[in-house]
């Protein structure tokens, strides 16, 4: 046989890359507000949760339950939530998403993409109502832009996990 | 989709107490967020430590990117300048003709206000810059609105200074680092700022909507006088900010008040600049039957700017 093709048998992807792509990925997704962007708006869709929820529908139980937590106080201290609102929200959303993994396990894409839009509308609302209960009222009209562009994005990210996935099975 | 490997892990009884402890860790974890929510609820400043630290680690990639947008921007903008050249020069030279007139009428009205302060004994205190500061990013993502300056307590930025850009107010500080600070947009609904019409001075105070819009909010209830177009700004009432600097225009009116548009756009502004915050001070005016402590009837303060003297029948600041 030949040596290129020795190269590629028997082999498993490595160990590292498994583990370090997922999590590097959704750190990145959530450190989008630190994008040179100064908006007056929020309008920037909460990518870490969205790749977060990628992974979780692509590959279910690739992480346990309680990933929501660590993931979530990253967000809320490079988001600018306040701290907590993401920890609470985020394993809601896991909690829910993995029990509907149990529970309806044929599904196709529109009801993947269908679980992610309810996924990204509770989270927004949710931190637009813990906003509210600690400081003052905003109406959620505020957040349709947000919640329009989040939800039509998602396949886009889901994509992209998708290659990231492969890029992270490579052997 | 092929329904998970791990769904239902056997008999294994190690495996199935696994998923289980996942699950209560996640309820836990859940827990947790409300136990930090209360935190943060009751003590606002308790993250604020971790934050900037957050915040002086990515500060350095972000300026440079902010660099790189605002330099393509600008030349963008002088290459797009070309094409009106000489429409432009034309109605350029107009409005600088207009201009020069108005310019010596604001002169001579700025002498004649000069002069009025002096005899009412107040001393107008402007807020003198502190540091020059590029916005280098915000909240995007967030229902509340935050942005990030390049400049913190290194640089001489204090807590609850105002900052403001050429065209008018952006927000105050909330909480600074050794490099970079926190700044409070005008547009989050935190931010109260008491305002009046710049024509007029009628009072009111704007509040922000989350949007990148205030409601301006009137203190008189009656007759709603705000029309389309009026300039709001600041009326230095409270201290902290400046007196006169712009904040609004007014876009629409509702039954209260108005919903008015921000002035200056914190997307659209390179520089902002942090200022002093503003003390109002009064100096006492002179008792008659006494004699006269000095001749300047408009001298400086000699006591600390900290501690204004308090003046006979004058409103607290």
């Amino acid at each position: 046989m030949k040596a290129p093709y020795r190269a590629r048998l028997n082999r498993e992807a490595s160990p590292l890359r498994r583990a370090s792509i997922p999590i590097a990925t959704v750190l990145a997704g959530s450190m989008t507000p630190l994008l040179p962007l100064v908006a007056s708006a929020p309008v920037l869709p909460p990518f870490g949760l969205m790749v977060l929820i990628s992974w979780q529908i692509l590959r279910p139980g690739l992480w346990p339950v309680w990933v929501g937590v660590p993931f979530g106080v990253f967000d809320d201290i490079v988001g600018g939530q306040p701290v907590g609102s993401a920890v609470l929200l985020w394993s809601i959303i896991l909690i829910a998403i993995n029990l509907i993994d149990q529970r309806y396990i044929w599904r196709n894409y529109w009801q993947d993409w269908f679980i992610a839009a309810v996924s990204i509308i509770v989270a927004l609302a949710g931190g637009l109502a813990i906003n509210n209960f600690l400081v003052s009222d905003i109406h959620l009209s505020v957040l349709y832009p947000q919640m329009i562009l989040a939800i039509f994005t998602f396949p886009l990210v889901l994509r992209l996990v998708a290659r990231l996935d492969h890029v992270r099975l490579k052997r | 989709m092929a329904p998970p490997r791990n769904r239902r892990p056997g008999f294994s009884r190690k495996a199935q107490l696994q998923i289980f402890t996942g699950y209560l860790l996640a309820f836990t974890g859940a827990f947790a967020g409300l136990l930090l929510l209360a935190l943060s609820y009751f003590d606002p400043a308790a993250f604020s430590a971790v934050r900037s630290m957050t915040a002086e680690v990515t500060a350095p990639p972000a300026r440079l990117l902010t660099g790189i947008r605002v330099s393509t921007q600008s030349g963008w903008r002088e290459v797009s300048a070309y094409f009106e050249a000489g429409s432009k020069n034309a109605k350029l030279q107009r409005e600088v003709e207009r201009n020069r007139v108005r310019m010596i009428e604001a002169r001579a009205l700025r002498q004649e206000n000069r002069e009025l302060r002096r005899l009412l004994g107040l001393i107008k205190q402007e807020g003198r810059p502190v540091a020059t500061a590029r916005l280098i990013n915000s909240s995007a993502s967030s229902s509340r609105r935050y942005a990030t300056i390049d400049v913190g307590s290194r640089q001489g930025v204090q807590r609850s200074q105002p900052v403001r850009a050429q065209r008018g107010l952006v927000g105050r500080v909330l909480e600074t680092g050794p490099n970079t600070s926190r700044v409070l947009l005008l547009s989050d609904t935190e931010n109260v700022v008491p305002v009046r019409r710049a024509r007029d001075g009628v009072v009111a105070f704007s509040q922000g909507r989350g949007d990148g819009r205030v409601d301006i909010k009137l203190i008189d209830i009656g007759v709603n006088p705000f029309k389309v177009g009026d300039v709001m700004v600041t009326s230095g009432n409270g201290g902290i900010y400046p007196p006169n600097v712009p904040v609004a225009i007014i876009e629409r009116l509702t039954s209260d008040g108005a919903i008015g548009k921000l002035l200056a756009n914190p997307a659209g502004t390179d520089f902002v600049i942090v200022q002093e915050m503003y003390e109002p001070e009064l100096v006492a005016p002179e008792p008659s039957e006494l004699p006269p402590v000095s001749s300047m009837p408009a001298a400086p303060l000699p006591a600390a700017p900290s501690q204004p003297v308090p003046a006979i029948g004058a409103p607290q600041p």
